[in-house]
């Protein structure tokens, strides 16, 4: 017996290392026809890691404090060493994590991961996206730039459209009167402590839930229906270690280039991932011209500003994010697969897209009213995706999903 | 030991007992850390009154300050300004200030003390955005028929020269005038207007 495996041997007796590495990777099977849809889950991980370790060195030179913090920014991009690779690491990393969740999210739409028995899979995904939200929206306050201001004070009077506790709960928000020193310091203390943990939590209970059910594939077949006798292997599936580790590093190196392209060429992607406004100080008395969220906000945002009443507007706006939860019980289709379902859905599935990209376009432009009406439409659209699901997925035509998946 | 019967009713009871004051004990120590995010001594003491010189703010021009850390306005309106605001009634939600959103003393067609000085808070009651000073009426970008006063640029809610919001706008009410007195004729205290403070 080597040194190596005495050593492990020790561990294990006190602790399960090789029994949770079997579990997690090298002994958990996965459908072996996983496709470029599956690169998105470790990537959303790579990117977590990413925003943490970039997050933690700049909170040693950045000041939580209204009259510091946007200076200490422009401390940090020109006389930190090495501070502008950090700080555009974490802002790129911030908008690619969205990218990386909205694919991640409509791999699972396609393919029906949210069908039983997967149904706590989606909905914790669903808290790790609530989670990244709140920590992408609080961590936009810190630079104290005017996008910044103005974003937090709209986002905060949204909670005061609550009938009766509005007004009290926003000003509980806000610890002050209007957006301050009180609320950046708040904010900064949930984006560095409280969230992160939030999400790190919320990533293991992701993950625990999916190892216990086990992954779904691009057919929508269960694997575990066919074991080997003797092994109970599902005989459709694979190792994830050796075989998806191997595959998921490629994904990896792709995604690293797209990303090191960007943070070196293109930091604030001409307005996309840095707004111009933000390079301007927070300034309480002057509202910019024109104010929009980031690009990830956007869809939401311009449902918001579609419906001409406050508080139906803030209610169309959280119930558009909300309705997503529900996917499983909207869903009544007897495949999973957008590959085994009919033209309908698809039909359907081609207008949420195509009002999901128009609304998050209409977000990131000046109300005018041909775009008011382009966003109630749009957002008609959107909802009906959901609304109208358990109609079109009952008589929508279906073809036979085969017991086993085919080489 | 072994003998004794296990009394199940009691159990139950003393599981109960102890998840109750548990949980009251939790919500005890919960309620000083909510409160602890309400607004602080500090900020509460900068919402303070302000005393303003208005002698300065020529016929048209307005006047920004702070109150709270807010934006509040002093407009010095003009005769032809006045005259435009008892014609709109029609097209504004709420013309007679029935909303509490100003003192009882300033519930008039200028919504102030004085006809030509307005003093708000200039915010919009929409989503909090600061509007912009748009005095210029019938200005190209804003139609014939506008008659003067705010525009929001955050979701393009207008305002008249009382502060009041026109219909079918996202905002659902006029901007809130403070309370305010005048100390002498060109000098007003804004946050206050309890007579001899």
């Amino acid at each position: 017996m080597s040194a190596m495996q005495k050593l492990v041997g020790w561990i294990d007796a006190r602790f399960p290392l090789t029994s949770n590495w079997k579990t997690h990777l090298s002994e958990y099977y996965a459908p072996k026809n996983f496709n470029f849809w599956y690169f998105f889950g470790s990537l959303a991980l790579l990117v977590l890691v990413n925003q943490i370790v970039t997050g933690i060195f700049l909170a040693m030179s950045y000041k939580p404090d209204a009259k510091l913090a946007f200076a200490s920014v422009e401390y940090i991009m020109r006389d930190v060493e090495w501070g502008w690779l950090i700080r555009y690491m974490h802002s790129v990393g911030a908008s690619m994590f969205f990218v990386v969740v909205y694919l991640h999210m409509f791999r699972g739409l396609i393919y029906g991961s949210y069908r039983k028995p997967r149904e706590l899979v989606w909905i914790f995904g669903m808290m790790i996206y609530l989670a990244l939200m709140a920590e992408a929206f609080m961590g936009y306050l810190l630079p104290w730039g005017q996008m910044s201001f103005w974003g937090a004070q709209v986002i905060i009077s949204l909670f005061g459209a609550i009938p009766v506790i509005g007004d009290a709960l926003a000003l509980w928000i806000r610890g002050d009167f209007v957006v301050s020193d009180a609320t950046l310091n708040r904010f900064f203390a949930f984006h560095v402590i409280a969230l992160p943990l939030v999400l790190l939590g919320l990533v293991v209970a992701h993950i625990i839930a999916l190892h216990e059910v086990g992954s779904n594939n691009p057919e929508g077949i269960e694997i575990k229906k066919h074991k080997d006798p003797v092994t109970h292997i599902p005989l459709d599936g694979i190792p994830f270690h050796p075989y998806y580790t191997v595959k998921d590093i490629v994904g990896v190196v792709v995604f690293l280039m797209v990303f090191s392209a960007i943070v070196f060429f293109a930091p604030d992607l001409g307005g996309w991932f840095l707004e111009p406004n933000n390079f301007i100080p927070a300034d309480p008395f002057k509202t910019p011209e024109h104010i929009a969220p980031l690009w990830y906000f956007t869809p939401f945002y311009a449902i918001l500003r579609a419906v001409p009443d406050k508080l139906l507007g803030v209610i169309s706006m959280g119930a558009s994010i909300v309705i997503m939860v529900f996917l499983h019980w909207l869903d009544r289709s007897k495949v999973k697969s957008i590959r085994y379902r009919g033209t309908l859905y698809k039909a359907f599935l081609a207008m949420f897209v195509v009002s999901f990209i128009g609304l998050g376009y209409v977000g990131t432009q000046e109300p005018t009213p041909t775009f008011n009406i382009i966003a109630r439409v749009l957002g008609v659209m959107y909802f009906a995706f959901f609304i109208l699901m358990p109609w079109y997925t009952t008589i929508d035509k279906t073809k036979p999903v085969p017991e086993r998946i085919s080489e | 030991m072994t003998n004794r019967q296990l009394d199940r009713s009691k159990r139950r009871f003393l599981v109960a007992a102890t998840s109750v004051v548990g949980g009251v004990a939790g919500v005890a120590v919960a309620t000083p850390f909510v409160l602890s995010m309400l607004p602080s001594e500090r900020a509460k003491a900068a919402g303070a009154p302000v005393e303003v010189d208005i002698s300065k703010v020529e016929p048209g021009m307005q006047l920004e300050i702070a109150l709270q850390g807010k934006p509040v306005w002093v407009v010095n309106r003009t005769k032809a300004m006045l005259d435009v605001l008892p014609t709109l009634s029609s097209r504004l939600v709420d013309p007679q200030s029935d909303q509490p959103q100003q003192p009882e003393y300033c519930k008039n067609v200028n919504r102030s003390i004085k006809p030509e000085y307005l003093v708000v808070v200039g915010i919009c009651t929409h989503l909090g955005c600061s509007p912009n000073y748009r005095p210029d009426a019938g200005a190209a970008d804003m139609g014939a028929d506008w008659p003067g006063g705010w525009l929001c640029p955050c979701h393009g809610s207008r305002y008249d020269l009382s502060a009041r919001v026109f219909k079918n706008m996202p905002a659902p009410l006029n901007m809130v005038v403070p309370p305010y007195q005048y100390l002498k004729a060109t000098r007003i205290l804004i946050g206050d207007d309890k007579k001899g403070a």
